[in-house]
């Protein structure tokens, strides 16, 4: 499989805290990586990163052949490698459609063009019908689809999804496994962040692990249940 | 962004028609006089809307672009002889020079830091004007030489060869900001206006864009300032940088609508002729425009800070019955 992201020895400081240490890992073409670990790990800060929205202190993160560490984040995005948000970020004001839109616009320059790409990708993620609601009025189940299609509307190599089950209920979440399974289909690959354990050990086909900003494992969705180190970080002590 | 209208559009057309000619029917020059003046607002609100409304940057200090474009085009009249219909271009140029400036040091900040720093930049701006005495005639400004019937040199004594010119003016900065409001331009700032950080993660160069909106917004305001130089024939630092100039074209935009397309106009439309009231009402009391705008300004921003255009929406789809348009009601009334 070749490889589309590459983290190679990342670290990132802030002031006295090492949020992200020495971290390398792939994602490969077509390939769904979990990101896991215990809250505080600095898996949004390995996001953050790769996205262009946070300089790395050491290391360097290559995309698709190029080095995009140093990068602005609309550039990495035009590279291919586009983020998601933890706590979602819909345009409020707009309408479904022009959010969607917004992403599309990336690759389709002229307004009738976005719009036929974003109304796509809306029904794609099960947005369809909802076209013309003002972004602010769904519901967080709809602000969660709304915050993939807009990314998938730029017409990604690699998505960074961070979290978009929490809070979800079992049906939704179901649904947006299936869209992601779906996604990989189409040719896109993904790396998740998720905390729902069901859910990222059912989509991910590798699962890296970190803990106090270090990867303390990685492998197949099974292996990593079942390593040591991996339940102490969860479970702490006693349980290894 | 986009909006539905209860007329057909040949209605609609003919009825803006027959508003924007009737001032024309009278002979009343002091009628006239008023409504350029307010064409000249809606023109100046049509301006600022590109960066300050669509955009969202709040922009106070808008009066530096006015007067730059005034002061050049003056001084290149009354000292080279160029027509002003040509010196409003080299305005215009300055303008867009000094705004890449200020983008570039200010369009980083946020907010109200970033409302500071263009009040800051005026105030510069127009204290460089008041001493540079021997060039632009300091605080004391300059008269334009009068040629009296030149429309070639952008004069005349009849109002209506101003009313023309400022109708032109509108209808033009109307279309660019609709042909923004329909492009992809357009819905970049709106992202960025909306959420800068999620604008960029979807590929939105933020700061170019910004960049961009606060150029074609200086440079269109710096043709207004020409238009008043030649109108009223004679500027000064007070009159064209002060601070109340700027607020007030910031002022007209929101009240009317900031980001939409006719509510620049209708701010215009509804505050220049109250000034003019409130003014001869009052016997002339100084001050008593910006107690006007003061109090509309607070009033709009408690009742409905999207101005005038979203009272209207609301009252459109009150007699509609609920149906897709139902959400945007319910967005107006849960935004308060």
């Amino acid at each position: 499989m070749t490889t589309l992201l590459e983290f190679r020895g990342v670290g990132k400081s802030f002031g006295g805290l090492r949020a992200s240490d020495d971290v390398s890992f792939t994602v490969g073409e077509r390939e769904i990586v979990g990101l896991i670990g215990p809250n505080g790990a600095g898996k949004t800060t390995l996001f953050a990163m790769a996205s262009g929205f946070l300089p790395v202190s050491d290391g360097q993160i290559w995309f698709g052949g190029r080095r995009v560490d140093g990068l602005g984040a609309a550039q990495i995005c035009a590279a291919g490698l586009v983020r998601t948000f933890q706590i979602v970020k819909p345009f409020g004001e707009m309408t479904v459609l022009e959010n969607a839109m917004i992403g599309a616009f990336l690759r389709h320059a002229r307004r009738d063009d976005a719009m036929e790409a974003a109304m796509k990708v809306l029904r794609r993620v099960g947005l369809g019908g909802r076209e013309h609601q003002v972004a602010r009025t769904l519901t967080l189940s709809g602000r969660k689809r709304l915050e993939v299609a807009k990314a998938l509307a730029t017409e990604p190599r690699l998505l960074l999804l961070d979290e978009v089950m929490a809070g979800l209920t079992s049906v939704e979440t179901a649904e947006m496994v299936a869209l992601v399974l779906d996604l990989r289909r189409t040719g896109i690959s993904v790396l998740v962040i998720e905390h729902n354990m069901k859910a990222v050990m059912q989509l991910s086909d590798r699962i890296v692990v970190v803990h106090h900003g270090r990867k303390i494992a990685e492998g197949a969705p099974n292996a990593v249940a079942n390593d040591p180190e991996v339940v102490k970080a969860y479970l702490g002590e006693a349980h290894a | 962004m986009m909006s539905k209208h209860t007329l057909p559009a040949g209605a609609r057309v003919a009825l803006i028609a027959a508003v924007a000619a009737a001032p024309l029917l009278s002979d009343n020059q002091y009628l006239l006089s008023v409504a350029v003046i307010t064409l000249l607002y809606a023109y100046l609100a049509l301006s600022w809307n590109i960066l300050g409304g669509i955009a969202g940057q709040l922009s106070l200090g808008h009066a530096a672009y006015f007067g730059l474009g005034a002061y050049t085009s003056t001084w290149l009249f009354v000292h080279l002889g160029l027509s002003p219909w040509l010196g409003m271009w080299a305005g215009a140029a300055v303008a867009v020079a000094a705004s890449v400036v200020v983008g570039l040091s200010c369009l980083q900040l946020r907010g109200a830091y970033f409302a500071l720093a263009t009040i800051a930049t005026a105030m510069v701006i127009k204290t460089l004007v008041e001493n540079a005495d021997s060039l632009l005639g300091g605080p004391r400004g300059m008269e334009v030489t009068l040629l009296r019937d030149a429309p070639l040199y952008f004069q005349h004594t009849r109002k209506e060869f101003y009313y023309a010119v400022a109708l032109a003016f509108v209808c033009a900065a109307w279309f660019v900001n609709r042909q923004i409001l329909r492009s992809r331009f357009g819905y970049y700032l709106a992202a960025l206006r909306n959420d800068q950080e999620a604008a960029l993660a979807l590929g939105v160069p933020t700061t170019r864009y910004k960049l961009l909106a606060a150029m074609l917004s200086a440079g269109l305001t710096a043709l207004g300032g020409t238009f008043y130089a030649q109108f009223v024939l004679y500027i000064s630092p007070d009159k064209v940088l002060g601070p109340n100039l700027g607020v007030v074209i910031a002022v007209v935009c929101i009240i009317g609508g900031r980001g939409t397309l006719w509510g620049p106009v209708v701010g215009a439309l509804l505050l220049l002729p109250g000034e003019e009231l409130a003014r001869t009402l009052s016997g002339g009391l100084v001050g008593v425009d910006m107690m006007l705008y003061g109090l509309l300004l607070m009033l709009v921003i408690r009742w409905e800070p999207r101005g005038l255009m979203a009272i209207f929406a609301r009252w459109r789809e009150r007699g509609r019955p609920a149906g897709a348009g139902a959400a945007t009601v319910r967005a107006a009334e849960g935004s308060q």
